[in-house]
């Protein structure tokens, strides 16, 4: 992937620039590059980042220690929705489903009292998402890839 | 429906709880009508290891009893510019059994709602002429627990109506506020999610009556504040100092939600 900074920096959609459709989809890529199944796969399981695994479980993670169950478990989950759909879950999961506990992944407003990480401290005035663009697009490939059996 | 791969059991055992072979405590008991979210409160200790709970079960095996050993050597240390010591005023430490039960408690006097290390600062400041404990200092959590201690076994009663009523409300509505950049409230894990897995951890019902907790993972006491401080951090969010309106306000609601159980302090964690 040997796209210019510069040129991947412009095609980046910000985080309050992301169309959803009425039932949450956002079907434009964030960043107009592939997403990378591997590197999506370690955000999932990194705990600083994803932490997915937190809350579900995954069978094709099996490596990865721990698994929560307070979300459904992601295995099958590429049958069951569209890219859009997955993306839209991922940058706002609101957006499908009202009032849900998942953390909204590419959101940097509305908060109440956000921290800086997990330092307890006041969020900087410029709060990062929690995740980039790029992880994720990166998460997505990875979900596209869990196909039930 | 859901299969957990190598994971325990997600609810809470059965185990009854009788500490010294002598105090039964109430591991579970019929929820207090304002806590809607469950027909019956269970103790955190209910969702530990048979490992966890054991420790819990002989003070000779509780790591949080010395903690309680250490502030019963100072309560008989003469403190600040009268010369005076706890013992003094107070006799012994079952002198104050039943504090813990009730706490945080409105003070008539100070027209505000106090807790335990608030009421202990009162008398060092006020009574002794000694400086105060730090709020989450290493001694004052001691003293929280050896006042817990002596209330073992004993009924939370925490009162929520007359004048505490503003701050127990304000209290509630910070445990279904949603902090931080993850937009959790506490309802959210140890209400909706209880005896769910978050991670490697088991989601309890979050009670306070095991306060102050050894913590193994921390091989420390910890006080109320410090804990819930802890979650809000967790949600990616700006906590509250320790002894802030706010977190006294939760600590009154969190009270409350366990009015039934009994006083375990110090309880052991992981
Ligand atoms: C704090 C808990 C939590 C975290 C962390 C979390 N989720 Fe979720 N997720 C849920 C819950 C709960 C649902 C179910 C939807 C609902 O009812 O809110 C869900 C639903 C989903 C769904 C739809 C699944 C289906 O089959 O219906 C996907 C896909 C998903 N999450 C992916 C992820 C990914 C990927 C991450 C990490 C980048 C993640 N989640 C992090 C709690 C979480
Ligand atoms: C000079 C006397 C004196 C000394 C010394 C003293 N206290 Fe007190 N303490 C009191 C009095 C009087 C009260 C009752 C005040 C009230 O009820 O408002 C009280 C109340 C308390 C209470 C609350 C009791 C209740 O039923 O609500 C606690 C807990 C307590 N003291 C702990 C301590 C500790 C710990 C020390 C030593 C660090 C200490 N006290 C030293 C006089 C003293
Ligand atoms: C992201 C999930 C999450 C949120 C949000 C959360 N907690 Fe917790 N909390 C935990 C976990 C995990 C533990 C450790 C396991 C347990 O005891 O439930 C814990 C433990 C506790 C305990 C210790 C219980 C015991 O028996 O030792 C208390 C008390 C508590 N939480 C209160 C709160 C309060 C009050 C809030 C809101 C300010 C809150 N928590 C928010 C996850 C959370």
């Amino acid at each position: 992937l040997a796209m210019a900074p510069l040129a991947s920096a412009q095609g980046v959609v910000a985080p309050g620039d992301v169309v959803f459709d009425d039932y949450g989809e956002v079907a434009q890529s964030l960043t107009g590059v592939p997403g990378n199944p591997e590197a999506g796969r370690t955000v999932m399981a990194t705990r600083s980042l994803g932490n997915c695994v937190a809350c579900h479980q995954v069978s094709a993670m099996a490596d990865v220690p721990f698994q929560g169950n307070v979300g459904p478990s992601l295995d099958g989950v590429a049958d069951r929705w569209s890219e859009a759909q997955l993306r839209g879950i991922l940058v706002d999961a609101d957006r499908t489903f009202p009032d849900s506990i998942m953390p909204a992944f590419y959101k940097t407003d509305g908060f109440i009292r956000p921290g800086d990480g997990y330092t307890g401290k006041a969020a900087p005035p410029d709060l990062p998402p929690i995740l980039t663009a790029q992880q994720i697009e990166d998460v997505l490939a990875y979900l596209l890839t869990l196909h039930e059996n | 429906a859901l299969l957990m791969a190598g994971s325990g059991s997600a609810d809470p055992d059965h185990d009854d709880l009788i500490v010294n072979g002598e105090i039964d405590m109430i591991e579970r008991a019929p929820a207090p009508p304002y806590v809607e979210a469950f027909d019956e409160i269970i103790s955190g200790w209910s969702f530990r290891s048979d490992e966890t709970q054991a420790l819990q079960m002989d003070d000779f095996d509780n790591p949080g009893m010395l903690g309680v050993e250490r502030a019963r050597v100072m309560f008989d240390t003469p403190m600040g510019s009268g010369g005076q010591a706890c013992s003094s005023c107070h006799e012994t430490p079952e002198a104050l059994r039943g504090v813990r039960a009730t706490y945080p408690k409105w003070d008539e006097e100070r027209q505000t709602v106090q807790t335990v290390e608030m009421q202990v600062n009162e008398c060092l400041t006020e009574r002794m002429g000694a400086e105060p404990l730090g709020y989450d200092s290493p001694e004052m959590v001691d003293m929280a627990a050896l006042i817990a201690s002596v209330s073992r076994g004993m009924v939370v009663n925490v009162a929520i109506d007359g004048p505490a009523r503003p701050v127990w409300e304000q209290g509630r509505e910070l445990y279904y506020t949603r902090f931080g950049q993850l937009e959790l409230a506490c309802a959210n894990c140890h209400e909706d999610n209880a005896g769910r897995m978050i991670r490697a951890d088991h989601l309890s019902q979050g009670q306070i009556n095991g306060f102050p907790t050894y913590r193994l993972n921390n091989a420390a006491l910890i006080s109320v504040h410090n804990r819930f401080r802890g979650c809000i951090r967790d949600t990616r969010a700006e906590t509250f100092p320790v002894g802030s309106p706010e977190l006294v306000a939760l600590e009154l609601y969190v009270a409350s939600r366990g009015n039934g159980l009994t006083v375990e302090g110090p309880a052991v964690r992981n």
